[in-house]
This record gives C-alpha cells, sequence and structure tokens, in this order.
C-alpha cells in the first residue's frame, strides 16, 4: 500500500537536501517525492508518497518532523484527497497510427501539446492509476520519452495547513508503529 | 554596538554562558581567534587533534548539563571534527560546533581548506548552519544553543565564513526565548497514554524498567527511584543509563545487553512487561529482535517519537521528558505483591555471584582487569566519576565498578569511539574541578588519542589514567577467539614503554603487575596532585562474559564459566 505524506518545511537552502539525505540514510524507500511552493512564500509543500509495504509510513513521518526545518508533516493516505500527478509522454505516431492515439487521449482527458511527423507529446493529469492504464494503452505505439511529476495532493473541504489535522514536531503519541517484517512480529 | 562577527561570536558564547571551549586554530577561523585576546573570561583550551575537541566538548556536556563548545577552521579542522560530532549525536550529547568557513565568495570554489561542512555533517549533526549574513550570526548562535540543549540533545554545528567574521554589523543579543516553526519539543506525555501506561504497570505480574542516559539527561533520577520504590519492579538499565539509579539499590539489576549479567537478560527475557524510558532499544541491548520480549508488552517513553517503534513494537507510546513523565505517572501506579517474581531474579542472581571472577582465587600475579575495576571502586569508596574507552575494559567497567552515584559513568555508548576517554575525562574534569575522575582506557584505546597527554600537562589538569593494558585490541581478539577460530589477524598490539611516556609528557607513571600492587598504586596516584597515569598489565586473553553473540537471542549467553580464568590462564 502506497502512503502519501505531506509536509510543510520553511523554504530554505539546503531543506530539500535534508530531506533527501535522511531517506537515504534511514533507508526508507520513496515512490515519489514532489515540492513546490505554497500560498505563503516563506513555506515549501512536499508531497511524499512511501511504499508502505517496505517502508514504515509512520517512522518516515517521525523522522521528518525531526527536522528543524519541517514544520508539519501529515499522512493524508486515509483523507479525503485530491491527489494528481501529472505525465508528458512523447509516443510515436505516423500517420496511420495519429487517430487512434488522439482516440485514447481523448477518453483519458489528455491533451496533445505537441506534434511532429514521427511523434506525439501527451500531456495527462490524473490519479497515478489513470495515467498509469493510459500509459499501458500506448505502450505498444512505441514510448519514446516520458516525464512525471509525481503526487501532488490537498485535503478535500476548506481545512488548511494549519488546521488540527496536522501532526506537529513531537506528537507521535499514537505512533503504534510496528517495524513490518523486522523481526516477524506484525502487528501489535 | 557596531560589532565584528568574531567578536559578535565571543559575546553571544558569554550571553550562553560560556567560559571555556576546546579548539584548534587554522586560517579560516584565524580572524575569531584573534578576536579572543579581548575576551580574557573565556578560556580556549588547544588541543592536538580536533576530534579530541568534540570530545572534551561532549565530555564537559554530559559531565555538566550544559553545552560543550568547540571551534576549529574549515577544511581539515571541520572533517577532523566529524568522529567527535557522529559521537556527541549517537549519545544524545548537547555540544555547539564552530567552524572557519573559506570567505563567502569562495564558496564552492575548491578553494583552499574548503569542505562542504554543512553537507559533511548533515547526518552527524542534529542540525548544522551555514551563515550567510553576518546580521544572522547572534540569532543563529542563539537557536543553536536551543536546539543542542532541548528535546533530545546533540550537537550542533555553525559554519562561518572569514568574511562574515571580519563583517560588522549591530550587536543585538536575542533576549526572547527561541522559537522555531519546526522545533518544539514535546515535555509532557499524553494523559490518556499514561493513565493506559499505569493500568498496564498496575497489572503486570512480571515487569521490568528498563533505564536509558534519557534519566540522566533529564535528571530524573529521583523519579526513577521513587517509581521503584513505590512499585517494587525492579530496574535494569544501557551503558548509557548507568548510575540512573544505585547499582546497591536491592531492586538494580545492573545492565543489561550483550555482557549484560546473566539474571537481568533472563529477567527481560522473562517479563511480562517492559517499561522503557529514555533509551532506544539498541541491538547491543535487544540481541535478536525476533527473539526478544517473547511475553511482554512494551510501554516505551521516548522525548524522541521517532524511536518510538523503530526497533521493537510498542504496544504504549508516550513521547516525552522522561522526568515529566514519570511525574505524570508516579501518582496513577501503585505498590504491587510481586515476591515471586523478585524471588527467581534473585536465585537467577545467587547462581550468578557464584561465577563472579571476584569471588574466585587466584595467584597474586594472575592480574585480571575485573581486579583493577573493583579495587578502584573499594579503594576509592566509588567516590569518582570514571570514563571509559571502548572494548573489553569498558564492559569489565560496567560491570565490576560499582555506580551507586549520580551522572558517574561517561562513555561512549552509541558510536563506540576508540579513542573517547581521555579527552572526555578532560572534557569532565573542567566541568567538574573537584571530583576525582579516572579515565578507564585499552592500551590500544590511549594510543588513539595519547597526544592530549600534552594538553592534559599544558592545563595542569588533575586526572587520572588508568591504562588496561592486555597487549591487544582485546575485544576484537575475542571476536577473533569466539567467532574466527582464533585466527588474531592485527589484533597484538605493540606498545610505547607507558609509564616512560608519562615521564616524557611529564606526568607521574606507574606500573602494576600484581593484584597486591593494586591498592597501594590506586592510593599513591591519588594522593598526588597532579596527572597520574599506571599502566596495569593484566591478562591478555581473557574475555567478557556473559556474552550474547551476534544474532543470538538475548537469554541465549554465554555464561562466565565457573572456573574461567583458572582455566585460561593456565593455557
Ligand atoms: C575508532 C574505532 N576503531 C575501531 C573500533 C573497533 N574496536 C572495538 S573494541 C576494539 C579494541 C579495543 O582495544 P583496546 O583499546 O586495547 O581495549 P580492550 O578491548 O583491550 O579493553 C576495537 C578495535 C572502535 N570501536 N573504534
Amino acid at each position: 500500500m502506497k502512503h502519501t505524506l505531506v509536509a510543510l518545511v520553511e523554504n530554505k537552502p539546503g531543506v530539500l537536501n535534508r530531506v533527501a539525505s535522511l531517506f537515504r540514510r534511514r533507508n526508507f524507500n520513496i515512490v515519489s517525492l514532489a515540492v513546490g511552493e505554497t500560498e505563503t512564500p516563506e513555506v515549501s509543500r512536499m508531497t511524499i508518497v512511501v511504499d508502505a509495504s517496505r517502508t514504515n509510513a509512520a517512522l518516515v513521518e517521525q523522522n521528518l518532523l525531526k527536522l528543524v526545518n519541517v514544520i508539519a508533516v501529515q499522512d493524508v493516505t486515509d483523507e479525503p484527497v485530491v491527489a494528481r500527478d501529472l505525465a508528458l509522454i512523447k509516443v510515436k505516431a505516423n500517420r496511420e497510427t495519429r487517430s487512434e492515439i488522439m482516440q485514447f487521449v481523448d477518453i483519458y482527458r489528455a491533451k496533445i501539446v505537441d506534434v511532429s511527423a514521427e511523434s506525439l507529446i501527451v500531456e495527462v493529469t490524473g490519479p497515478e492509476a489513470k495515467l498509469q492504464t493510459l500509459l499501458d494503452l500506448l505502450r505498444p505505439f512505441g514510448i519514446l520519452e516520458m516525464v512525471r511529476t509525481g503526487r501532488v495532493a490537498l485535503v478535500r473541504g476548506s481545512g488548511a495547513y494549519a488546521g488540527n489535522g496536522h501532526r506537529r514536531n513531537g506528537n507521535g503519541e499514537e505512533a503504534r508503529t510496528p517495524v513490518p517484517g523486522a523481526d516477524g512480529r506484525e502487528g501489535v | 554596538m557596531q560589532l565584528t562577527g568574531a567578536e559578535i561570536i565571543w559575546e553571544s558564547l558569554l550571553r550562553e554562558g560560556v567560559d571555556v571551549l576546546f579548539g584548534y586554530p587554522g586560517g579560516a577561523i584565524l580572524p575569531t581567534y584573534d578576536a579572543l585576546s579581548k575576551y580574557p573570561q573565556i578560556h580556549h583550551v588547544l588541543v592536538r587533534h580536533e576530534q579530541n575537541a568534540a570530545h572534551m566538548a561532549d565530555g564537559y556536556a554530559r559531565a555538566s548539563g550544559k553545552v560543550g563548545v568547540c571551534m576549529v577552521t574549515s577544511g581539515p579542522g571541520a572533517t577532523n571534527l566529524t568522529t567527535g560530532l557522529a559521537t556527541a549525536m549517537m549519545d544524545s550529547s548537547g555540544i555547539v560546533a564552530i567552524t572557519g568557513q573559506v570567505p563567502t565568495k569562495a564558496i564552492g570554489s575548491d578553494a583552499f581548506q574548503e569542505t562542504d561542512v554543512t553537507g559533511v555533517t548533515l547526518p552527524v549533526t542534529k542540525h548544522n548552519y551555514l551563515v550567510s549574513r553576518v546580521e544572522d550570526l547572534a540569532q543563529t548562535i542563539h537557536e543553536a544553543f536551543h536546539i543542542a540543549r532541548t528535546g533530545r540533545p546533540g550537537p550542533v554545528l555553525i559554519d562561518v565564513p572569514r568574511d562574515l567574521q571580519n563583517a560588522r554589523t549591530e550587536f543585538v543579543y536575542p533576549t526572547t526565548p527561541v522559537r522555531l516553526p519546526g522545533y518544539r519539543p514535546k515535555p509532557s506525555g499524553s494523559p490518556e497514554q499514561i493513565r493506559r501506561a499505569a493500568a498496564l504497570i498496575n497489572a503486570a505480574k512480571q515487569p521490568v524498567v528498563l533505564a536509558g542516559h534519557g534519566i540522566t539527561i533529564s535528571g530524573a533520577q529521583d523519579e526513577l527511584l521513587e517509581f521503584v520504590e513505590k512499585t517494587g519492579i525492579p530496574v535494569s538499565t544501557t551503558l548509557l543509563g548507568i548510575s540512573s539509579i544505585a547499582e546497591s539499590h536491592p531492586l538494580c539489576l545492573g545492565m543489561m545487553g550483550m555482557h549484560g549479567e546473566a539474571y537481568t537478560n533472563l529477567a527481560i527475557q522473562d517479563s511480562d512487561l517492559v517499561f522503557a524510558i529514555g533509551m532506544r532499544f539498541d541491538d547491543r541491548v535487544t540481541g535478536n529482535l525476533a527473539k526478544y520480549l517473547p511475553h511482554a508488552d512494551v510501554i516505551h517513553v521516548d522525548i524522541d517519537a521517532a524511536e518510538i517503534g523503530k526497533n521493537v513494537p510498542t504496544d504504549i507510546g508516550i513521547v516525552g521528558d522522561a522526568k515529566a513523565v514519570l511525574q505524570q505517572i508516579l501518582p496513577l501506579v501503585e505498590p504491587g505483591e510481586r515476591s515471586d517474581w523478585l524471588n527467581k531474579i534473585n536465585e537467577w542472581r545467587n547462581e550468578v555471584r557464584a561465577r563472579d571472577i571476584i569471588h574466585q582465587e587466584f595467584p597474586d600475579d594472575i592480574l585480571l582487569a575485573p581486579h583493577v575495576m573493583h579495587e578502584l571502586w573499594r579503594v576509592t569508596g566509588g567516590a569518582v566519576l570514571v570514563t571509559t574507552d571502548v572494548g573489553q575494559h569498558q564492559m569489565w567497567e560496567a560491570q565490576y565498578f560499582r555506580h551507586d552515584r549520580r551522572n558517574q559513568l561517561i562513555t561512549s555508548g552509541g558510536l563506540g569511539t576508540m579513542g573517547f576517554a581521555l579527552p572526555a575525562c578532560m572534557g569532565a574534569k573542567f566541568a567538574q574541578p573537584n571530583e576525582e575522575i579516572w579515565c578507564v582506557v585499552g592500551d590500544g584505546g590511549i594510543q588513539m588519542s595519547i597526544p592530549e597527554l600534552a594538553t592534559l600537562v599544558q592545563e595542569n589538569l588533575d586526572v587520572k589514567i588508568a591504562i588496561i593494558n592486555n597487549g591487544f585490541l582485546g575485544m576484537v581478539r575475542q571476536w577473533q577467539e569466539l567467532m574466527y577460530d582464533r585466527r588474531y589477524i592485527a589484533t597484538p598490539l605493540l606498545q610505547p614503554d607507558f609509564v616512560k611516556l608519562a615521564e616524557a609528557y611529564g606526568i607521574m607513571g606507574m606500573r602494576v603487575t600484581r593484584q597486591t600492587e593494586l591498592a597501594p598504586a590506586i592510593t599513591r596516584a591519588r594522593a598526588h596532585r597532579g596527572p597520574v597515569l599506571i599502566d596495569f598489565r593484566v591478562e591478555e586473553d581473557t574475555n567478557v562474559f556473559p556474552m550474547v553473540g551476534p544474532g543470538r537471542a538475548l537469554h541465549d549467553m554465554i555464561r562466565r564459566p565457573l572456573h574461567l580464568v583458572a582455566t585460561e590462564a593456565a593455557q
């Protein structure tokens, strides 16, 4: 199962390095990490997707909170969220295949953003599953290049990051966090 | 008041209460050193290697409960610090390191003596800073001390480019408490978790308390004692938890883990509830995790939320300061009737006593490290502070010196850094000038920090050095004996004549080769005002037992044989 963590961090030099270095040295398996600005200039927002079958998401959360520049972390996996990933896919296309590809693009409400004699660039946004199916459909035509942003997510409703939902530094109380596989005693 | 960055550093240190620091100069920190001439209130100790500046700051911090400070130059000066920072990081010791850096404009150009110090030290510091404006310097130092000393303490490094040390700005030291958006250590535990924990404790039939370094750091010794006496629950300590409760206390089971006494490890493995406070279930105390605590529920109290559930599944996690949490839980726990449990432990304890080396007779010329530790404890009445290095002597000290006083042992637990004991004892002496301080160290470890003997003499520090000289890198030799078929590769060790060496430095030196010489030598050393070095020539091929082999369950120990040494020495 994949867990989505949202971290609000101080927008200072080196903070991304601190986060990346933490993941490396704790041997955390991270599926994706997206960083960007927020409504507050001093704060950046990181959306981190953790493969929870290999890495304990609660430990990732607690270790992020230990970084002095990390302001708040929330595991939004069980929250109602809008989660999006964006992909740009360059796919081989010739006169015969182009219209078929465009049909798929239409069905998935993706966009063609570049056309050349031998290829198309498709832009698609949505949850990962949607991107994945479109990718699978396009693969037989020949994918030349692809880039994805990784997941970004916002919790639905009017709450903002300062809201109570966020686990702030030090509030690890309810952390019942067996490390899966570490000692064969799954769960408690 | 307009001051230079260099002056701001000293003014800020003064305001943080610093009167001594440990360091080594060089080009990139020279403006700051130059300004020190205006601050005679601050004593600078010139070390002989930067690693030892960090260890001294660390020893100072552990012995005083205050933040220790060290200062070095850029590049090699800063990289030499890293082992000391990592040692302090692993053992939650609050130090502040100030490093010079090449001028701002030169950063990134591979300038002479440039190293990416914030990059290099990132994983071994609690936090670090590269100061980019002289206007930020005072605030940065203020924050650094706050971060180093609060929450789970740790090393904080401030890298200061040389141009900022010369730049001028208005100096105003922040007087308000530090407020950082992402750093708010949680003082007390959640009342709900505490209530649940108390219920588990009151219902437990075979509980044990596992006390770690957090007890000493938070000053929770009174609360721990009160808890133990109120509930009647026995307590075992980690290596760094030693002396958080008097070891003579009938409910103190002593040190747990790889070289813990058998009755201690057996009690832990047999327990139905573990109440762990300020310890982190290091692999040296758990043994094989899959076989650890087969019957016990786990309550884990730690100031660091990321420790809870890291190694051992936790039934109740409580994030908070050890002292505060103990105060919260004390009114909720009840005295329990657990005489069956205590009798069971005492049976194991009696069986262990029979194997104790101290209760066996050996010829006078068979001098064993445990004899040295036992006599050191007996002759001094235990009224000393001890620093130990890493290896067999460290474990024997833990086993055979009885620590009844608080904060009595300073050792490198988490990182196991050889070369720690001597500089740490010097730092501790600055913190506790009236304490008698003994540095217990192997013949290998002392050779890692021997240049500091010159510092010792230059500073005229009255500390006593006990070299446990077994002619080997003993602990490694032990592993080779037990696990590598006695192939002693790279462990036999040639030493200088330590007595002559001491004398070369102007230190009184002695050699002890027999048991009957122990007490007179220790007494003489104590009577001498000034540093003394004693070369204790102990038997070469003895092993530390009990021992939980790597990968073994905690209760699966190689026991101390009934006649261990007699047979080994005869070989
Ligand atoms: C800096 C460092 N290097 C290597 C080790 C590995 N090591 C652990 S114990 C030990 C032997 C220590 O020998 P000595 O100082 O003579 O002490 P003894 O074990 O004989 O008491 C070694 C090499 C270490 N802990 N630290």
